[in-house]
């Protein structure tokens, strides 16, 4: 009988911690893919970040290293500057990424480093309960929104890939969703396509994931993908915003 | 670059800790403009990338701590380097660093504060640097030169110190010693033998996957890690001390001072030799490890000692902690703004002399 | 020269642009390889703005304490600002050289030190080049002092000059003669 699906080599066999529905474990799974796809489980290393991506090192067969909240692009840069010749991703939540650490993703992306950033945004801070995230979308109640995000009250949600491609620096940046098997076989070509392009020293490379997060949104796990769809993406476009032919060098 | 029988050199204290540096075989630097501290920087800029190192002008001295933290991870040598406002904002990245075991040489030639301060010399962060000025229960490595030949062979050891523990060093220096000029010896010093770095993030290439983190969550754990912590904070009181006395074998007073001002100390000792007063010197070199027992042994012979320090009052306190209880210790700081002069630390001298 | 027991502290001050903190470098390192303990603290950071720049030069045959002198030994001030700074600080029967191109000689006015008034602008104009005034300054300040041999400022040039100016050496050399030959010549 033919193998038609089976675990990815650089996924340890555990189970994910994530909630019933979450889209982290679907996320996670098309790196690791990616990292098999070009072989390169023995010269990556991984950033973890602080948020529930923060486990990435009980998941990955790989060298992880953990940065402190908001700092993985930093960090990932100084991997990659002491060595150049491995593969260095990071995996950053909204808070992560849009809040706390965005000096530090936007002038990682300024300076060009060759990385890849995997960014998780389900709109929400799932690790410490349920908080508004740079991304929650107006009028989307969370447990520091309890009357709904409004802008007079706390700005807009924030679209990364949009800024970063702005920025001469970053070589790729895509935005992905995996609430359906379309939007899933696009967004695992997008993450092969920022792992290629850190192999060929394009430059900086992103892929912002649209994640559900049922638990936080307090909905099922059919609504929560539904709601992906029907409110996440017309705020958050998905497609591929800039890629880059040719590094900057040549 | 290093040769033995080097010639000698005029050069600012901050050019001799960046020479060193390299010296150290550290090609991966990551620091944010500040004063006092801004010839390391620049002299790195300039010397590195034709060593085949990497220089980051950083977006922020957080970003500096966390751009060293992931280039010490990969087990090579990196370094910092800021001045006090910038050192607070990588109190985060230096906790983390300990809790992760990350080695990595912190540079903090200090100015004066709180907040915005000033630039000129001051020894206001003796604290920050001893205790530990980030989260958790964690030390770090701290040696205070106090000459610019120092600022070199320290900032060599602390490398070295670093690897050895796996914990972050830092060179605790302040706006004289990085300003000033003297005479340096750039002589590479012997290579010692150093655990090797099996921990490091290379690529789990025919091994296990390394992690490093600071993250435990399960039950005990943490406790055993902060345990281990523990263990290797003893082992470096134990074993890396270090210390100058100056004419203590006979004195009846004892000044303690480090870095700056134990210089200034010295002039002020020598004078009361010459006139006729039996003052001695205690300079501490490590600040943590703290020489407790060497100024506790030496308590037991001196009864009075003098703390001198550019602040209003801080490494008194270890002072006091380590020596006898029946010795008299009396301190004379200065905020910043200017320097004591030998003169006036001599003052001090008679009057606590008897 | 080791053996006996010497120490002088001098300041160098004046506008920024007037070469002071190279002329400091040069006696501090002309010292330094007569086997003198030397310390050099040059002014830093927002001190320079506002176009003052000072330097202090300790040359001692003991190690050194203190870089930073409140009342040195001698002065030399290329600019009035910097004597209106620094003269009330020179110890008694302490040295005052400055530069009477740029400063009247009547603005000085302590009676316990010695005061040297030497011309360094015109004089290195008459040279052919205004730049080298600290140079002229130099010169008179170390023949009137003999803090260091003349030889070793000329040898020390290469080391302290950056590299793109070393091809200047012969007129700085000329430059640090003429002081010198004016304070002979007093």
């Amino acid at each position: 009988m033919e193998l038609v699906f089976k675990r990815p080599e650089c996924l340890i066999d555990v189970p994910f911690h994530f909630c019933p529905g979450c889209h982290h474990g679907i996320a996670h799974r098309l790196v690791a893919e990616a990292i098999d796809y070009f072989k390169i489980r023995e010269k990556t290393i991984g950033v973890a970040s602080v948020g529930c991506s923060v486990f990435m090192y009980d998941y990955f067969d790989i060298d992880v290293l953990e940065a402190p909240h908001g700092r993985a692009s930093a960090v990932a840069s100084g991997v990659k500057r002491a060595r150049k010749d491995r593969i260095v991703f990071t995996y950053q939540g909204d808070g992560d990424l849009g809040a706390i650490g965005i000096a530090e993703g936007i002038h990682t992306a300024n300076r060009g480093e060759n990385i890849t950033l995997i960014f998780a945004n389900n709109g929400i801070y799932g690790m410490t309960g349920g908080q508004m995230a740079p991304t929650t979308l107006l009028g989307q109640k969370t447990t520091t929104s309890p009357y709904g995000r409004d802008f007079t009250y706390d700005g807009y949600p924030i679209r990364m890939a949009e800024m970063l491609a702005t920025l001469e620096g970053s070589a790729f940046v895509a935005r992905v969703a995996v609430n359906n098997p379309a939007n899933l076989m696009k967004a695992k070509k997008a993450v092969r396509k920022a792992f290629q392009m850190q192999i060929e020293e394009m430059g900086f490379s992103f892929v912002e994931f649209l994640l559900a997060c049922p638990t936080n949104w307090g909905l099922s796990p059919l609504e929560a993908n539904r709601r992906v769809e029907e409110e996440m993406i017309p705020y958050f476009p998905l497609g591929i915003l800039k890629e880059r032919k040719m590094a900057d060098y040549l | 670059m290093g040769d033995q029988n080097p010639e000698k050199m005029l050069v600012k204290g901050n050019e001799a800790l960046a020479m060193a540096a390299i010296d150290a075989g550290c090609l991966l630097y990551f620091g944010y403009p500040i004063t006092p501290q801004n010839d390391i920087p620049e002299y790195l800029s300039k010397h590195l990338p034709p060593l085949g190192g990497e220089f980051i002008q950083a977006e922020s001295e957080i970003a500096s701590i966390n751009l060293l933290l992931g280039a010490s991870a990969t087990g090579k040598r990196a370094m910092t380097s800021s001045s006090s406002p910038g050192i607070s904002l990588m109190q985060e990245g230096i906790s983390y660093m300990a809790g992760s075991e990350l080695p990595g040489l912190i540079v903090n030639i200090s100015r004066s504060g709180p907040g915005l301060g000033g630039i000129s010399p001051s020894q206001g962060d003796y604290f920050q640097a001893t205790r530990g000025g980030g989260h958790g229960d964690y030390r770090m490595i701290v040696l205070a030169p106090s000459t610019i030949q120092e600022m070199y062979d320290l900032t060599i050891l602390a490398f070295d110190l670093s690897d050895k523990y796996r914990n972050p060093a830092m060179i605790l220096g302040d706006a004289l010693i990085g300003q000033m000029k003297e005479p340096l010896l750039r002589r590479r010093p012997e290579k010692i033998d150093l655990p090797p770095k099996d921990w490091a993030l290379t690529g789990a290439k025919g091994r296990k996957p390394n992690r490093l983190k600071s993250l435990y969550l399960q039950d005990g754990e943490l406790s055993e890690h902060n345990w281990k912590l523990y263990q290797k904070y003893e082992r470096m009181k134990r074993e890396e001390v270090r210390f100058e006395t100056l004419l203590t074998e006979d004195a009846k007073l004892v000044v303690a001072a480090f870095g700056s001002m134990a210089r200034v100390s010295k002039s002020s000792v020598e004078l009361a030799r010459e006139e006729g007063m039996k003052v001695g010197l205690f300079r501490p070199i490590t600040l943590f490890p703290y020489p407790e027992k060497a100024l506790h042994d030496l308590s037991k012979r001196v009864k009075r000692f003098l703390t001198v320090e550019l602040n209003t009052g801080q490494m008194v306190e270890d002072v006091k902690l380590s020596v006898d209880r029946d010795v008299e210790v009396y301190f004379y700081g200065r905020p910043p703004g200017s320097l004591p002069t030998p003169e006036e630390i001599l003052e001090e001298i008679r009057k606590y002399y008897g | 020269m080791s053996g006996d027991r010497f120490y002088y502290d001098v300041i160098m001050a004046g506008f920024g642009g007037q070469g002071v903190m190279l002329i400091g470098n040069l006696l501090a390192y002309a010292a330094m390889k007569e086997g003198r303990h030397v310390t050099y603290l040059p002014t830093y950071g927002v001190e320079m703005r506002g176009g003052t720049a000072n330097c202090t030069v300790v040359i001692s045959s003991r190690e050194i304490g203190s870089p930073v002198v409140e009342r040195p030994h001698g002065v030399v001030l290329m600019n009035l600002p910097s004597l209106l700074k620094y003269e009330q600080r020179v110890l008694p029967k302490g040295l005052l050289l400055f530069n009477s191109s740029l400063i009247d000689p009547k603005e000085a006015s302590r009676k316990d030190i010695e005061v040297l008034p030497v011309p360094v602008n015109d004089m290195a104009i008459e040279n052919g080049n205004p730049r080298l005034a600290n140079m002229v300054a130099l010169g008179a300040f170390v023949e009137k002092t003999k803090l260091v041999r003349m030889a070793s400022l000329f040898e020390s040039l290469e080391k302290v000059l950056d590299e793109r100016y070393r091809q200047f050496i012969p007129p700085n050399i000329k430059a640090i003669e003429l002081g010198a030959r004016f304070v002979q010549s007093l």
